[in-house]
């Protein structure tokens, strides 16, 4: 064993290569940017050959992931929780198909939204899905759970989804780790798996049952799991059922010592046995999850349990936003310290683009055009560029998804909105954007797309941007027409001339696409 | 042994450079550590924090619960203000007086700086100008880590060694500012 200290998208990354990982798929996306960026700095890997390179999205990550795991590998597809929408369709199948080597499925949550536009729990797509779900509540545990995972992965022929949160994910802590690494898989796609890989039907219709057939197991696997655990308390007036990292923040209420009957859940299904048990011998359930009231929720029923079951969705604990240390020791009428109120001093901070980010000069170009222009509309999408929605550029109106911002753009023109504005990113462009795009080709939607081409995927630190040197060619080649194809460069001294030129475009009846290509200030900083 | 830390700044100023040579040191003593750390959005200038837990036994949370954290560390003043919450009533706060006024309402400074200075147990320094005075107004942060130096429970040694080693890939020269800036925050925490 050696410690080392890892942020727990970390301790899963390493984890997952001392479990002999062939391949890790990934797009970024806060909180779960770091795993990948862990095994791409890793000589380890590197001397292992492990595939460690960012895929164009989430989607693509899940279904090349899928790949690996068909060739008998070890494979993992790390997303943030907005991403698994992206990927659901691969990953919902892939609990069809069933996998060959093991596949992990990693979700980062983002609960109080520090840097998404949602807070979903991803532990309701492992139950839509129907496969196991580890959710750890350490650092250690994420580590740990990547062998675990990949070993029940391998024996029940699943994905499994691997449950992250901000607080683990970008949270550092001491973590030993193994110095005996598990070798890799030997390539293994010979073997007669047509039998279930194909979802025609007639074999989907097997497979499926097959995968209800796989459910009592999984829960029997959960009564088992290390990670899932039972404690006895002598105060039965409440049992507790802490899941994830809410266990944490119930041992620092009790500082270790909690006086109840606790159940702490980190793999589902649930655990049958110990449920009962808690339910038999305890009068009521206080639910600690991370997210939204799932367990709660289950236990409740449609219609309630008359308060027996208490949470989030009792007003015990907040119905929205992240868990903490003080809001589960009020849960259970523990004394928290009174606070000061707020300083009226204090100003709210929010995040804005960098002093000579280029994004800024585009929405400076663009505002003086639409200055002109009142019934233009603008869609926005998602990255650095979306501090646009704020002042002092209040430039866009809308931002809802990865790639949204053409096809709304589209849909309201189709509407009447002239004109129709979609500003998108280079790499939120390749993720979602250029199916939209050929769509406003087909039709030839009166719409002006502004991709804002910094070269990089900005917001989550500088990873790749796979149009990266060519998004002219990708956008005549979807068939935009060459001559409404522009690529102006956003500095204050051509100001002028991207006015100009933005208007023109604006102004055609018909498709254009102006690329505003200048390199993100930070990754040219990181350079020097 | 147990110490809860808040910092607070701005995105891009470095906080997390303070934390992690915290962590390092804790590690070589042996202890326990947790660090929840901002990432994404809000690094973009926008306000960040980061819990800072070193203990000898188990820690359980990530985050430090408002109204116990035994340090606060900013790098800027009205940060300092805003996490202000986050200290137990004996705790010290320790703040640079330099503002980051990258927001059109910000308050008039010397308010500022009189409310952090209203606290019992409060340092107000300009780091940058100490930091500047022995070599590197960039060393501000290690001006801010030698002020904290003090509430650590922690050999100073070890805190030395590990801005040694931190800096070490940049030559003697940038090592000797750190160290200095270290000590000059140090000798400037004495009497709090």
């Amino acid at each position: 064993m050696t410690q080392l200290l890892l942020l727990g998208d970390e301790a899963l990354a390493q984890g997952a290569l001392d479990a002999g990982l062939s391949g890790c798929y990934a797009y970024p996306g806060t909180p779960s940017t770091e795993i990948m960026e862990y095994l791409q700095g890793s000589r380890e890997a590197a001397e292992r050959g492990v595939h460690r390179e960012w895929s164009c999205n989430e989607k693509v990550a899940m279904e090349e992931g899928l790949g690996m795991s068909f060739a008998g590998k070890r494979a993992m597809v790390c997303m943030k929780h907005v991403g698994l929408n992206v990927a659901a369709d691969g990953f919902v199948n892939a609990a069809v198909t069933g996998t060959h080597g093991g596949l992990l499925v990693v979700s980062a949550d983002d609960p109080s939204m520090h840097s998404s536009q949602n807070e979903q729990d991803s532990r309701f797509y492992a139950q839509f899905a129907m496969v196991p779900c580890l959710e750890p509540s350490s650092q250690q545990e994420a580590y740990a759970m990547a062998a675990h995972g990949f070993a029940l992965s391998e024996r029940m022929e699943t994905p499994v989804l691997v449950r992250l949160c901000t607080r683990l994910s970008h949270s550092r802590a001491n973590v030993a780790v193994s110095v005996d690494k598990q070798p890799m898989k030997e390539l293994d796609a010979l073997n007669e798996m047509r039998g279930r890989f194909v979802l025609l039907p007639v074999i989907a219709k097997r497979n499926y049952v097959r995968l209800c057939e796989k459910q009592d197991e999984f829960a029997r696997l959960s009564e088992e799991s290390p990670f899932n655990r039972y404690s006895d308390g002598p105060d039965r007036s409440i049992g507790v059922i802490a899941t994830g990292i809410g266990y944490n923040y119930l041992q620092e209420a009790f500082a270790g010592a909690c006086p109840h009957p606790v159940l702490k859940i980190s793999q589902y299904p649930l655990p049958k046995r110990q449920l009962s048990r808690l339910l038999a011998e305890c009068r009521q359930i206080m639910v600690i999850e991370e997210g939204m009231p799932l367990v709660e929720q289950m236990l409740r029923g449609p219609l309630g349990d008359g308060g027996r079951t208490r949470g989030r969705l009792t007003g015990d604990l907040p119905r929205t936003g992240e868990l903490n240390p003080r809001a589960v020791a009020q849960a259970f009428g523990l004394p928290a310290p009174a606070l000061p109120a707020a300083s009226p001093l204090v100003k709210m901070r929010p995040p804005r683009l960098c002093d000579g980010c280029p994004h800024a000069n585009s929405y400076d170009a663009l505002n003086e055009v639409l200055k002109s222009r009142p019934t233009s509309r603008v869609f926005g999408d998602i990255g650095c560029y979306t501090l646009g929605a704020l002042p002092p550029y209040n430039a866009i109106h809308t931002c809802v998804d990865m790639g949204a911002s053409i096809a709304m753009a589209k849909g309201a023109a189709d509407a009447g909105v002239h004109p129709a504005v979609a500003v998108i990113g280079d790499s939120t462009f390749t993720h979602s954007g250029m199916t939209a795009l050929l769509d406003a080709v087909w039709e030839n939607s009166p719409i002006t797309v502004v991709i804002l081409d910094n070269g990089t995927t900005g917001m989550t630190g500088g990873q790749t941007s796979q149009a990266a040197g060519h998004m002219e060619n990708i956008c005549a080649g979807l068939g935009v027409a060459p001559e409404h194809i522009r690529i102006l460069t956003p500095l204050p001294k051509h100001h002028a001339a991207n006015v100009e030129a933005l208007a023109a475009e604006l102004d055609y009846a018909g498709l254009s696409v102006v690329i505003l290509r200048r390199e993100c200030i930070q990754t040219l900083r990181r350079k020097k | 042994m147990k110490k809860d830390i808040v910092l607070a700044g701005v995105g891009g100023q470095g906080i997390l450079t303070i934390a992690s040579i915290i962590g390092q040191a804790a590690v070589k003593q042996g202890l326990n550590i947790k660090q929840s750390e901002v990432h994404g959005m809000a690094q973009r200038g926008g306000a960040v924090l980061a819990h800072l837990r070193l203990s000898s036994d188990a820690i359980h949370s990530d985050l430090i619960a408002p109204g116990t954290a035994d340090a606060l560390i900013a790098v800027e003043p009205m940060e300092a203000l805003r996490q202000a919450e986050s200290l137990h009533p004996q705790g010290v706060i320790l703040a640079n007086s330099r503002p980051v006024a990258n927001i059109g309402d910000y308050p008039e400074l010397e308010t500022v700086l009189a409310a952090l200075r209203a606290y019992p147990r409060s340092l107000v320094i300009d780091a940058e100008a100490m930091a500047a005075a022995v070599g590197s107004a960039r060393a501000m942060n290690m001006v801010m880590l030698g002020a904290v130096s003090p509430f650590l429970g922690m050999p100073v040694e070890v805190l030395e060694a590990t801005i040694a080693e931190a800096f070490a890939r940049k030559g003697p020269e940038v090592v000797a500012a750190n160290r200095q800036a270290f000590a000059a925050g140090q000798a400037a925490a004495k009497g709090i």
